[in-house]
């Protein structure tokens, strides 16, 4: 089937692209990308005052499937990944079973090709049972297509451990992501130590916490050579420890989030909101401006949600017993439009190295140009749409956002997958 | 003067004025607890849950005696029997509560922030009985009202707050509390039972060294060493605790002759306290305290549920 996509502004930095012009797509490639192009028959969609760029990635999303289908699942989490312009997200492997083996990335790849409306990169856990001790079949699992390798949710405490990951996963070309967490610094932590640990009377989760586990998985990359990749950053310490490593030349790189860097811990009041209770916490006004350089001086590599639903009456309860985790994947892209391209921050060249580029090449797939050959994956955006952010528009299965209320500027109106639309005008395509 | 305050969960809300007020109520609540007849029918008609879901002896039975002698009906609610342990959320919890047309809601809870849920949901009046690491408004009012009766006032007043500053919501009530009424405040304890920020409570200095600290203070205000809330052990022993930051017969001398002692109680005795000092006729004011609890509680009930002076025949 031809798809003819007309009078969009193009922009891909890949190819040095911004220009307003049309892409002919057949059989889920792009066949020529120009002016003035015609086909014989097949869909034509009229894109003017539209901004179209290679589909956008998310590479650290919760679906929840199998095992937490109250909270989310691969239906109804690539809906909402489609429905905020992403065209692929990366599952965490923190579920019910833990995807610690082939059979489990078959599960999760065989029910989004079945159910999903996104791409679906699968990252296998490190250890078995996210446990942090034995390895997990990393071999097989890169087999059956795992693209990532991950203790999400929880920091591998154990430097031996971690070495021992490192070094065997360095044989197998793909990313070791991890979520840097110090558990006995952090303990129980609850929110930032500081400020907000003092205010709210509850457990400090210091920076510190954080730093000293990225210090030592960098030291750890430059002893294996394994590539590392840090989860949601979210301290200035922190992202200077990115920052030397990559001067250093270390194959190291780094994420941040919409709320770690557009909240901070001033957010959490004596309402104790659990939808701002997250993992690594809110951090200061510094650490979140910080964070915004990062992402404008390119130590940054991508931005990513850790989209974890939650179901209302798991939030709506005591702070201290609450999850961590909030929403994201249908209020990232506004979010950056809005107080990053919007504001000058940076320019949309930049949005979709962080959103697009980079992350697919972290997940070690084909990269998606804006030219003939390459896969049509596209995210259409009005960058002129303005739009409050509602829980009822949701097609996620939560609504644990932090962000219901922000009045935003700019959003994903269509997405193609494959030369299909997942989304359309909006409205996710069943 | 008009009160304002539908709930008493967080002491920073409160003025200068609205805490004289509740101490001046308290004041006048004496008569009552001082003649052979202990109730008054102010309350009479209203309903009171006291929601501990955490033990608690003092606080709760304090509450229950000012609920009773203001001829309030009262509900024990909590402890192991609560609704709960089988699995019902706190949401739920209130909500049921609330069906059966209270009044005001009495909380005690391990967890920071649950009063005011507690408030949001039900829609009754709320006073915090204590709430994780984070407030307990009542203490630090009978705290105040101790001190105020010792004292006279709060000018100048210099006030040491001496031991497990960082895991102690009577801290995060009284700190505040203090430099509401312009008292100077200084915490005193090991680097590792302090909060991060004491200057977010309010605290105007910081220190470890009892010994520098005492001779200034007007009053000193020690805490009860908490084990069961100690995650870790922040000090080596018990003994070296007590010799560092005991309040004990020997620093007595350092102590200005007029200096007055409190605590929160129940007191370890040997351990932040010794006897001498824990029973001192002259400095200790610690059995005031509780008297004092009786007295703020029945204002705080008073003023919440109406305030007007109908029925108060004291």
């Amino acid at each position: 089937m031809a798809l003819m996509l007309k009078n969009a502004r193009v922009i891909d930095p890949q190819v040095g692209l911004d220009e307003v012009c049309d892409i002919l797509v057949r059989d889920g490639r792009i066949v020529e990308v120009g002016h003035n192009l015609t086909m014989e028959k097949g869909v034509e969609r009229d894109l003017s005052g539209k901004v179209l760029v290679p589909g956008l990635v998310d590479i650290h999303v919760h679906l929840r499937e199998p095992g937490g289908e109250q909270k989310e699942d691969i239906a109804s989490g690539t809906r909402a990944a489609a429905h905020g312009g992403f065209t692929a997200v990366c599952a965490m492997p923190n579920t019910a079973p833990v995807i610690d083996n082939a059979m489990g990335v078959e599960y999760v790849k065989a029910v989004a090709a079945a159910k999903g409306k996104a791409r679906v990169y699968v990252a296998g856990a490190c250890s078995q049972g996210l446990k942090g001790e034995t390895l997990s079949e990393m071999g097989d699992m890169v087999a059956h297509g795992a693209s990532a390798f991950t203790d999400d949710g929880k920091g591998i405490q154990d430097a031996g451990m971690m070495r021992r990951v490192m070094d065997y996963a360095s044989q197998f070309n793909r990313v070791v992501m991890v979520h840097a967490q110090d558990n006995g610094l952090v303990g129980d932590g609850q929110v930032n130590e500081g400020v907000a640990s003092t205010r709210l009377g509850m457990l400090g989760w210091p920076a510190e916490g954080e730093e000293i586990e990225i210090a030592r998985d960098i030291a750890l990359c430059r002893l294996t050579g394994c590539p590392l990749h840090i989860q949601h950053v979210t301290t200035a310490r922190g992202l200077d420890l990115v920052r030397a490593a990559k001067a250093e030349g270390l194959p190291v790189t780094c994420e941040v989030t919409p709320h770690h860097m557009f909240l901070t811990e001033d957010a959490i009041t004596d309402e104790y909101q659990t939808c701002f209770k997250v993992n690594p916490p809110l951090r200061t006004a510094e650490d979140a401006a910080a964070l915004v350089a990062g992402v404008a001086d390119g130590t940054v590599d991508c931005i990513v949600t850790d989209h974890a639903p939650h179901t209302d009456w798991e939030k709506d309860r005591e702070f201290e017993l609450a999850p961590f985790g909030m929403t994201g994947l249908e209020t990232s892209l506004g979010l950056v439009l809005t107080h990053l391209v919007n504001e000058g921050v940076i320019d949309f060249n930049r949005m979709v190295e962080l959103m697009a580029v980079n992350p697919r090449q972290l997940m070690r797939d084909e990269p998606v140009k804006i030219e003939a050959g390459c896969v049509a994956d596209f995210t259409v955006i009005d960058p002129e749409a303005s739009w409050t952010v509602e829980a009822g528009d949701f097609y996620s299965r939560a609504n644990n956002s932090g962000f219901i209320g922000a009045q935003l500027k700019g959003r994903a109106t269509d997405t193609y997958v494959g030369g299909y639309a997942t989304m359309e005008d909006g409205v996710v395509v069943e | 003067m008009a009160f304002n305050h539908k709930h008493l969960i967080d002491i920073t809300q409160y003025s200068a004025d609205d805490i004289m007020l509740l101490l001046e109520t308290a004041k006048n609540f004496k008569q009552v607890n001082e003649r052979r007849v202990k109730k008054v029918p102010t309350l009479k008609g209203f309903t009171v849950v006291n929601m501990f879901n955490e033990p608690s002896t003092r606080t709760r039975s304090s509450f229950e005696i000012a609920e009773k002698r203001l001829s309030a009906d009262s509900l024990n609610f909590g402890g192991s029997s609560t609704s709960t342990v089988k699995g019902e959320s706190l949401v739920d919890t209130v909500e049921t509560l609330c069906s059966y047309k209270i009044d005001l809601i009495v909380v005690r809870d391990k967890h920071a922030g649950v009063p005011r849920k507690i408030a949001d949901v039900s829609g009754v009046s709320v006073i915090d009985a204590g709430d994780g690491k984070h407030q307990h408004p009542t203490q630090a009012l009978l705290d105040l009202y101790s001190i105020w009766e010792r004292k006279g006032s709060f000018d100048n007043l210099k006030v040491a707050v001496v031991g497990d500053i960082g895991h102690s919501r009577v801290c995060g009530s009284l700190i505040p509390a203090l430099k509401i009424m312009g008292c100077d405040v200084t915490v005193v304890a090991p680097p590792t039972l302090l909060p991060a920020r004491p200057d977010i409570l309010g605290a105007d200095h910081v220190s470890s060294n009892l010994d520098e600290v005492l001779p200034e203070m007007d009053v000193v205000y020690m805490l009860r060493i908490q084990r069961e809330r100690l995650e870790g052990a922040p000090y080596p022993s018990l003994r070296e605790y007590n010799m560092l930051y005991g309040l004990t017969q020997k620093r007595d001398k350092l102590m200005k002759p007029d200096a007055c002692v409190c605590h929160p109680g129940p007191i370890n005795r040997g351990v932040e306290l010794d006897s001498f000092m824990a029973d001192h006729p002259e400095r200790s004011i610690i059995l005031d305290q509780v008297y004092a609890g009786v007295l703020v509680r029945m204002a705080a009930l008073y003023l919440l549920l109406g305030g007007s002076n109908d029925g108060f025949d004291a």
